[in-house]
């Protein structure tokens, strides 16, 4: 009974907040409401008993991706009112598309049942969380049979981070900086010049 | 009242029906169509978890993780993009964006 009730909770949370960040007009409440989102969805996945993948998405999600999302809204200087231009041009449009949509996944999701063999093919059977909780589990799963999955994991965040960094750098003209090597290289003679300064006649400078 | 796994994929294929739908209806704002795919990715994602407790299979929750970092990677690369752009043309419109067309 209280687990439905949670559920009920969480999913009516998550898919109003979902309603939210697409009807929002200022982005920055998309984001705002999409953080919510991501809340209800690690909510979710506790009841379900994927401890580790929730906390997870509320680091990775909530903390990382979401902030991303929000320091990009607030440091563009878009008008956002000028993209809404049209919106109601795009609704029946869109609204067909989602209909059609959620009417195939109803046809889908109605009918089907499992195989009688899907028992057999189960590949890692989760343990009693008594005995082993889900953190461990999954790491002795994922480091030990996908480690392969888990190093394409990490292959595929350093090629995003290289990615970010190679598009966004850039050099800019007429900006000093320190060089370390030049300052390094410097002798005395390109710093320092002696003079005889005669008198009531000043130097060149 | 038992929550089944039909209950959870419901809620899935709204939320992936929502993130089609968002697309759809924001089709000038980059932001807010990168924000359609993350949850049409979170949608993928309750789907996996769902079934893999349902089944008993600890490797839906192994893949559940690799579609997390797909869907922080592809968040970094498309604001990237975005933030190019923007400093390149100054808008982020999406009908503007057709200077790659041959």
């Amino acid at each position: 009974m209280i687990e439905a009730i949670v559920f009920y909770v969480f999913s009516a949370v998550l898919v109003a907040s979902a309603v939210m960040v697409i009807f929002a007009r200022n982005p920055v409440h998309s984001v705002l409401f999409l953080i919510l989102c991501f809340f209800n969805a690690a909510g979710l996945f506790v009841l379900m008993g994927a401890e580790f993948l929730a906390m997870i998405l509320v680091v990775v999600y909530v903390g990382a991706v979401a902030v991303l999302f929000l320091f990009v809204v607030m440091m563009l200087d878009v008008d956002f009112a000028a993209l809404r231009a049209g919106y109601a041009k795009y609704l029946p449009v869109g609204a067909a598309v989602g209909v059609i949509l959620a009417a195939e996944l109803v046809f889908v999701l109605a009918p089907w049942a499992f195989s009688p063999s899907v028992p057999e093919a189960i590949a890692v059977p989760i343990p009693d969380p008594g005995q082993i909780h889900n953190t461990r589990a999954l790491g002795l799963v994922l480091y030990d049979q996908y480690v392969f999955v888990f190093q394409a994991a990490g292959l595929i965040l350093l090629v995003a981070m290289i990615g970010a960094i190679v598009l966004t750098l850039r050099e800019r003209e007429g900006v000093k900086r320190q060089s370390i090597p030049r300052q390094i290289a410097r002798t005395r003679a390109e710093g320092v010049e002696t003079v005889a300064v005669k008198s009531r006649q000043g130097v060149d400078v | 009242m038992e929550i089944t796994l039909g209950h959870y994929l419901t809620v899935a294929a709204i939320l992936f029906t929502l993130g089609i739908f968002g697309i759809f209806l924001n089709r000038k704002n980059v932001i807010v169509i990168l924000m359609s795919v993350e949850l049409m990715l979170l949608a993928v994602n309750v789907n996996l978890v769902a079934f893999s407790t349902h089944l008993g299979d600890l490797v839906g929750q192994v893949f559940a993780l690799l579609i997390l970092t797909v869907a922080a990677a592809e968040a970094a690369i498309g604001l990237a993009i975005l933030v190019v752009y923007f400093r390149n043309r100054g808008t982020i419109a999406v009908e503007d964006i057709n200077m790659m067309k041959g």
